[in-house]
């Protein structure tokens, strides 16, 4: 490591700095600001805006400090007479052509562009010759675009080359008449790519649905966590009277670095839907008339305490979305254990619960999420990774790209992805178990050891090929090998069986199993015992209550639904609308109109970014929040619906004066509980009669809940059109 | 580094050639190889000068999209890498131009020897400005980059990729009428 180090001067500081590194690397961990536009750490370096051009000893002339590399006993002016002169100059032409549009620009008051021009700007221009314009793009309905106002600093073109992997906007012309566009008429379409209105510097590119609806000076920062899938990602939401104007990025390198999905970003407007419910509403003789507060809770704790008292707790089932915050789902797995119900479950669309018992204590991804990007190799076993968890699709991409990681795919469909694969092993006549016991077998005949007894049977009639003997052989070798269950496995009829495979795999190559769940808080939803057969700390309970797919069956004669599930689209069972609508009473609790469908109570609850509360991610990590407003209307968070709840319910220690109080109670019950996996060695009778499901099985990426299914931006993506597309043509497949 | 699939692949556009294959003709693809072979296997980027070289030359001296998106699902590249270049470029034209190129040298020493004077009379025996074509589609009139090295026998000028020096008026008018 010593050899890596190197010795330099800045502004007549002695500094360190690593062999290899940039000088505005060094300059920037010491405090020595050099002003910028095109140099991201995240980001290749370009240099070609020259705004970082520093005075070097010895050097003839300025160097742009972002690519020069630095060098031992190097000497660096950042502020000096020469490096000012040479940023001036450079700001100087930057300003050239840049239109002073700055009161009209959404940019304006957060602009790059604008601030070093205060610094490093002249009062007066000298240009007096035409500026040029530029005709602005289409670039789709995510990304608004000022063209003229581009400085060429080409951050957004390495974006989409570098972070999305496939190159959508380029430098296209030549000098004067250089323009960044996409040259023909075409949107960007990635599922990361709003993340250049971040980048952009000035006010080129910007949020189109955020375009003239406020000033940066007039809103108020407030830190979020998005809902819409495990990462956790962390956000800001920006908020002026109460609403949410817009959501950013908010940098955790743990989590989701600097980057967000544009569904995390664009979502909330399905907070602003028009059939947000304002008021809770009572069904009586088929109509619907909006009640206060107390009438309606007075009333599901009438009809509630009725039906339990007369058929039983039972009789009772409880359905949380699994994007609910770590309070509610606590406090509903409490209500419905207080009114004697097991039967309690988030697992909207798994369908496959033969082996629930087997289930980890928590569905974890079995690292942290940024030391996928050093491991050996990943296989990924059904899941359609970009659309279901951008942000680890990132990472991975990362992994396979910079670290040469060995990633291999078990899909049920071909998918696309912008890195490079080892493997990818999709239907070709073999469904996915096939395709798993047969990686298995490799492994086995590589490593030498016994097959473990839950796949002993299956090895002998499993045929290799060389596919399945390189991804075997790959997961052997190197530090972190991971195999990683996504959603399509677990949504998978025979997920079960799938499993037991996979989890034979790990033991025989040494590789870590891990999940990758559906919803924000899978994890939160195992903790707070959310599940039929576990209670707080994924314990197993002696008496375990009806899953998700028994409890519609049974045709139970209460429900109590959690967050805005809309049972033909967030449900996997096919008959849950009418199960719910056969029920004698049922109580929603949900921001949206929808649940006037199979309730006769609703009670509105606010979305992610109206409530308090606690999201734990598929690390384990718990992140809480306070929310950035208040619920629309008289609508409230759904941990202060439940605590009345559980008040009118007279259920006991239900006195909580915060969401924080809740978190600490639950924080304090389950830290010292040693969860463990019951493993798996039961013997599946695992020769499937189950093939892969149907692609149209696919959640599509903006249709994954009530929220995301609500925001017009998002629904206008060409993603989403052609998703919709995709389900009018295989209506019910 | 190479990108195992490629999203938004160019549509295949065939122009009725029964040896066209991805829009391809199977001398440009064949030339196209040919370069290929000169680089290593994943720097197929490198081929790209050639490859639009080649379609240009065999769609009337300017690339269409379909053209270019045919070259980037050849060589394996975003259609935008393809874009950048063919814009990039003065060789290649990404509009429908004249059948006869014609490039008037008017930097230093041409400018000094009458390259200016030269240039304007083409434009009036044409009835075009720098950048346009004749309506007939006979000429095209580029915009003419840099000097382009034959500054002993200034004025100059470009046909086709063919040098005509030491010009004149009278002889501009002859070449001019030499290329039907």
């Amino acid at each position: 490591m010593s050899d890596d180090q190197i010795n330099l001067e800045v502004n007549g500081v002695a500094v360190k700095g690593r062999k290899g590194q940039m000088l505005i690397q060094v300059t920037d961990a010491n405090g020595a600001y050099v002003p910028r536009f095109c140099y991201h750490d995240k980001l290749p370096v370009a240099a070609n805006c020259r705004m970082c051009l520093v005075e070097v000893e010895k050097a003839p002339k300025p160097m742009p400090a972002c690519a020069t590399p630095i060098t031992e006993g190097m000497k660096v002016f950042t502020r000096s007479p020469k490096a000012i002169a040479a940023q001036k100059s450079v700001m100087e032409f930057l300003l050239i052509n840049h239109p002073l549009d700055c009161p009209i620009c959404d940019q304006g008051g957060e602009c790059e562009l604008q601030d070093l021009a205060m610094g490093f700007g002249r009062d007066i221009s000298r240009y007096s010759e035409r500026k040029r314009v530029v005709k602005d793009k289409n670039l789709g309905p995510l990304v608004s675009t000022d063209m003229t106002r581009c400085i060429h600093c080409t951050r957004c073109v390495r974006f989409t080359q570098e972070i999305q992997g496939f190159q959508e906007l380029g430098t296209v012309g030549r000098g004067e008449t250089t323009e960044i566009g996409t040259f023909i008429e075409r949107s960007v379409d990635h599922e990361l790519s709003a993340n250049i209105i971040d980048l952009c510097p000035v006010g080129a590119l910007n949020n189109k649905p955020y375009r003239y609806r406020a000033r940066a000076w007039e809103m108020t920062e407030h830190p979020l966590i998005s809902p819409h899938d495990s990462v956790g990602t962390n956000l800001y939401a920006h908020v002026l009277r109460g609403k949410i104007m817009r959501i950013v990025p908010r940098a955790n390198e743990a989590v989701n670095e600097t980057w967000i999905a544009d569904r995390d970003r664009f979502s909330f407007q399905g907070l602003y839907s028009d059939d947000r419910l304002q008021k809770p509403q009572i069904r009586e003789n088929g109509v619907w008339q909006e009640v206060e507060w107390e009438v309606a809770l007075a009333a599901v704790a009438e009809r509630l305490g009725r039906i339990v008292k007369q058929q039983g707790g039972a009789q009772l089932g409880a359905i949380a979305s699994p994007n609910s915050t770590l309070e509610e789902l606590y406090l509903l797995a409490r209500v419905a254990r207080g009114l004697g119900s097991a039967n309690i479950d988030h697992r909207l669309r798994r369908t496959d619960f033969r082996d629930e018992a087997s289930d980890p204590a928590y569905p974890l991804l079995g690292c942290a999420i940024a030391e996928i990007e050093t491991s050996a190799a990943i296989l990924v076993v059904g899941s359609n990774l970009r659309k279901e968890v951008p942000l680890i699709a990132h990472r991975i991409r990362k992994a396979a790209v910079r670290s040469f990681a060995n990633v291999a795919f078990i899909n049920p469909h071909r998918y696309e992805y912008l890195f490079p694969v080892a493997a990818y092993l999709s239907s070709n006549g073999l469904d996915m178990f096939a395709h798993l016991v047969a990686v298995a077998a490799a492994a086995l005949g590589i490593t030498g050891k016994p097959a473990p007894a839950a796949i002993a049977s299956l090895i002998g009639a499993a045929q290799p090929s060389d596919q399945h003997q390189l991804i075997a052989r790959q997961l052997t070798e190197g530090d972190r090998r991971l195999i990683l269950l996504g959603a399509l496995a677990q949504k998978h009829p025979a997920f079960a069986d799938l499993r037991v495979v996979a989890a034979a795999l790990a033991e025989i190559t040494g590789a870590t199993l891990g999940y990758l769940p559906e919803g924000g808080n899978a994890v939160g939803a195992h903790i707070a015992g959310v599940l039929p057969h576990r209670n707080l700390g994924s314990q197993p309970v002696q008496a375990a209550g009806l899953n998700l797919a028994d409890m519609l069956a049974a045709r139970l004669k209460s429900y109590i639904v959690l967050g805005g599930i809309e049972p033909a689209l967030d449900m996997a069972s096919p008959g849950a609308l009418d199960a719910l609508k056969a029920a004698e009473f049922v109580v929603a609790l949900s921001p949206y109109e929808t649940a006037r469908e199979y309730a006769h109570i609703i009670l509105p609850i606010g979305g992610f970014a109206e409530t308090s509360g606690t999201y734990v991610n598929l690390e384990g990590r718990w992140q809480s929040v306070a929310g950035a407003t208040p619920p629309v209307g008289e609508a409230r968070p759904g941990w202060k619906v439940l605590r009345v709840l559980g008040n009118l319910l007279n259920l006991p220690s239900f006195d909580y004066l915060s969401s924080d109080e809740i978190t600490a109670e639950l924080r304090r019950l389950t830290q010292d509980l040693a969860a463990k996996p019951v493993a798996s060695q039961r013997l599946l009778q695992a020769t499937l009669a189950l093939s892969d499901p149907p692609v149209a099985q696919d959640i599509a990426i903006y249709q994954s809940d009530a929220i995301v299914r609500r925001a017009p931006a998002l629904q206008a993506t060409s993603e989403a059109r052609g998703a919709a597309r995709q389900a009018a043509k295989e209506p019910g497949a | 580094m190479s990108d195992s699939n490629q999203p938004h692949s160019a549509a295949a556009h065939g122009t009725g050639n029964s040896a066209t294959v991805g829009g391809l003709s199977e001398h440009a693809r064949h030339e196209i190889d040919s370069w290929l072979a000169k680089f290593p296997p994943e720097r197929k980027r490198s081929a790209v000068l050639a490859a639009l070289r080649t379609v240009q030359h065999d769609n009337n001296g300017y690339l269409t999209q379909a053209s270019m998106d045919a070259v980037a699902a050849y060589l394996g590249l975003p259609p935008v890498q393809v874009y950048e270049v063919a814009t990039f470029y003065s060789m290649f034209e990404t509009k429908p131009v004249g059948r006869h190129h014609i490039s008037v040298c008017t930097n230093i020493s041409c400018m000094l020897c009458g390259g200016e004077e030269i240039l304007q009379h083409v434009e009036k025996r044409l009835g075009i400005k720098v950048g346009e074509s004749t309506l007939d589609g006979r000429f095209f009139l580029k915009r003419e980059e840099e000097c382009l090295a034959a500054c002993n026998n200034a004025p100059m000028m470009m046909v086709d990729h063919v040098y005509f020096e030491n010009l004149t008026t009278d002889a501009v008018d002859e070449i001019l009428d030499r290329h039907k």
